[in-house]
């Protein structure tokens, strides 16, 4: 009897525990094949799938077309039996998800990177692409990442920044009294645009706004548009004018323009310079969005924001970020990538080539691009999205314009940033400067010496000036 | 018989919960001490590295100022909470109209999380600081006077709960005793009252000072650290260096072992020399 109840309490003891080991089992196949889930058809081409033994796994960045990729997958699914799973990192919490995903037996095959310092992290994940489609169909090396002659990354969508700005606010401008210029093709050079803002800024009453340009916010929701994308202009210039490409100590030769810029952005906004340490993002995109501002650095795809609250696409028009640079009457906008795709050399090689059949076939087939180009609105740098598969908004349009019109577009050479600290600290320095409880020598002293002390911690002080 | 039933059946009973504290704690725990002494960017692909990890902490001037922010933090948000909790228990035990209202009313903000609790107070202390022109963001002394305001409107509630059931427990013939022969409302308090809700400000203190050296979510939704890390607790600090610097998950380890240490070292502290302030009825 004693013996009995020993035997049966066992057997429940163990049978709990089994049971909760083989509920992380169930769950774990739940999530690895999505696409089963989806109809009873899809049982059999999941089984197909498997025999074969290719997978696809695509830890997708943008949110706002994961609803999209999710159905694009499907379609995939449908045609090649292959199952490709599309999962979407959080707003923001990329770089988390992607590292507690890669730990996972069954990590991400596809992933992304934003340039060659995240590139940096995730090197030894990357697959080499260079035989693969879509390299070859790339239009040019520029929207590669490359590293000793290995294809680590493949840009997949070209964006575009610039000062964005409501072209019938900036027309009713034009029309009052002693306005400076009476056309926005006057405007192409720093002083001109400084005296235009503080005119508007002057006139804000007359014209109905509370400031020529939209909220400077620094939260973390927008102070990028700052502190990367804003600084990419004197790192351009600097670099321009030194013939180099990148650099593991910049000397900050126009940092003086990126204090006249942000003076000009912090003057003559919306809102006084002591709050913009909590405005946002999406605070900045309303006032634009509501009329309440004329200007708006930011790029394409802040363009289902600008249009939200009724300015039609003929309201909207980009100028290139002026800051003072030598011959910037020909400058253009800013235009470059930092979404690369990259495939996981560490999965395995079924799984790897199902990827790249993947690939190919989403910027090929007409499902494919039709859904990158017309449902997300990518611009992409393949060259087979030339026939008929072109993005359009105003905001492109304007891009497309300034191209069209011979001037040089400013590459994104904030890419080449040391890390993401670095932009932390400058951005740390360029609020602290704005609200007064700090100065602008510590903005400099974040630009210059932080990069080298970034560049130092990250590639090691071993390494030479290359 | 039914002993020793027990000494044969409870290796057996307590197995599957021993399993999960295993796997839910140990093993992360055993690895993340491993992790500390390494260079990975995933937790499953690391390289030995030894002390330079730690090496590395010290020479971070963020998590130096984190760890005299925290500790000031939690000097203040201990006493304030401890202090309010207490004289709001006092109150509410005087047999007031509506005490079970109240009582509700004080547990309930306990209740929402602290990530939604930090958004809310945000929305409300930048309304008022935009009368001033100034935000909750401004300086790190705005961040440290939110947290305290948010920490204590949160953790006041619970607190209070704690201390009642202390303060009822006081026996009446204790305080009758104290009345008699004289004592002040003064001297009940300090000599008859406090002596007896020893064990709930044992148990208060020891919850409130964790909390607040571990607090995370209330700062990473209320100024997540802003202006220039300054409002930074160490909870945030050491997943910033986790997450925010590539190449740096190592450090952000490490400080999370160090963190541990820290945190276990006060809290057995505060127990021993709380404890010993207890009496017996």
């Amino acid at each position: 009897m004693k013996n009995l109840k020993k035997g049966v309490a066992l057997a429940m003891a163990a049978s709990l525990s089994v049971c909760a080991f083989a509920g992380c089992n169930t769950k774990d196949n739940g999530t690895s094949t999505p696409a089963e889930t989806t109809g009873s058809g899809e049982t059999t081409s999941t089984v197909a799938a498997d025999a074969t033994g290719g997978k696809v796994y695509y830890l997708n960045f943008k949110p706002e077309q994961a609803e999209l990729w999710t159905q694009l997958a499907k379609t995939y699914t449908e045609q090649t039996g292959v199952t490709v799973k599309v999962d979407t990192a959080a707003s923001g919490t990329y770089e988390e998800t992607l590292k507690a995903e890669m730990a996972k037996s069954e990590a991400p095959t596809l992933f992304q990177v934003n340039g060659p310092v995240e590139l940096a992290t995730w090197t030894d994940y990357c697959y080499d692409l260079k035989d693969t489609s879509i390299y070859k169909n790339l239009k040019s090396d520029d929207f590669a990442l490359i590293e000793n002659d290995a294809v680590k990354g493949v840009a997949y969508v070209i964006e575009t920044y610039g000062i964005i700005y409501n072209k019938t606010l900036l027309n009713d401008y034009f029309e009052t009294d002693g306005a400076v210029v009476k056309s926005v093709d006057e405007i192409n050079n720093f002083d001109t645009f400084k005296a235009v803002v503080e005119d508007i800024q002057a006139k804000k009453d007359e014209l109905g706004i509370e400031g020529a340009f939209t909220s400077s916010g620094m939260d973390s929701s927008s102070d990028w548009r700052f502190k990367t994308h804003l600084a990419n202009l004197p790192i351009y210039y600097e670099y321009k004018a030194d013939g180099i490409d990148s650099t593991s100590a910049i000397k900050g030769t126009y940092l003086d323009n990126y204090h006249d810029i942000w003076d000009l952005y912090i003057n003559n906004s919306t809102c006084d310079k002591t709050m913009i340490s909590s405005k946002t993002g999406d605070d900045a995109a309303s006032e634009f969005a509501l009329g309440e501002a004329v200007f708006y650095q930011n790029g394409t795809w802040a363009y289902a924001d600008c249009i939200s609250e009724g300015l039609t696409d003929d309201d909207l028009g980009m100028l290139p970020i002026f800051i003072g640079g030598e011959g910037e009457e020909n400058q253009g906008l800013c235009t470059g990538s930092e979404n690369y795709w990259c495939v996981n050399s560490k999965a395995s090689e079924a799984d790897i080539q199902a990827t790249l059949a993947f690939l190919d076939w989403v910027i090929t087939s007409d499902e494919g691009r039709s859904c990158l180009a017309n449902d997300m609105g990518f611009v992409t740098p393949f060259s087979t999205f030339d026939d008929g598969y072109q993005a359009d908004n105003a905001l492109i349009k304007a891009a497309n314009e300034y191209i069209a019109a011979g001037k040089t577009a400013v590459s994104w050479n904030f890419s080449t940033i040391p890390s993401e600290k670095w932009k932390d600290d400058v951005g740390n320095a360029l609020l602290e400067y704005a609200q007064g409880t700090g100065e602008w020598d510590a903005v400099v002293s974040a630009f210059v010496d932080g990069w080298a002390a970034e560049y130092e911690a990250v590639h090691g002080a071993a390494t030479p000036d290359a | 018989m039914n002993k020793k039933v027990l000494r044969i059946y409870f290796p057996l009973f307590a197995l599957p919960t021993l399993i999960a504290f295993i796997i839910g704690f140990l093993v992360p725990f055993g690895m993340g001490i491993y992790l500390s002494f390494c260079k990975f960017t995933t937790v499953n692909d690391a390289e030995w590295v030894g002390m330079r990890n730690f090496k590395d902490i010290f020479a971070d001037k963020d998590f130096i100022h984190a760890l005299w922010y925290t500790a000031l933090f939690a000097v203040v948000s201990v006493i304030t909470i401890n202090v309010f909790g207490f004289a709001i228990a006092m109150l509410l035990t005087k047999g007031i109209r509506g005490t079970n209202i109240f009582r509700t009313v004080f547990f309930m903000p306990n209740l929402i999380g602290g990530i939604v609790l930090g958004y809310i107070w945000q929305l409300i202390l930048n309304g008022i600081l935009a009368n001033f022109d100034k935000t909750l963001t401004y300086s790190a002394t705005n961040g440290f006077w939110g947290m305290i305001i948010l920490m204590n409107w949160q953790q006041i509630g619970y607190m209070m709960i704690i201390y009642i059931a202390g303060i009822q427990n006081v026996p009446g013939e204790l305080l009758e005793a104290a009345r008699i022969d004289g004592a002040t409302n003064g001297q009940v308090l300090t000599k008859v009252i406090l002596p007896m809700v020893m064990p709930s400000i044992t148990i208060c203190t020891f919850l409130t000072l964790t909390n607040s050296f571990k607090l995370f979510d209330q700062n990473l939704a209320l100024t997540n650290g802003a202006p220039s890390n300054k409002s930074e607790l160490l909870a945030l600090n050491i997943y910033n260096t986790f997450y925010g610097r590539a190449g740096y998950e190592g450090v952000g380890q490490a400080k999370a072992v160090v963190f541990f240490f820290i945190v276990g070292a006060i809290a057995v502290a505060q127990l021993f020399f709380t404890h010993r302030k207890e009496v017996q009825q």
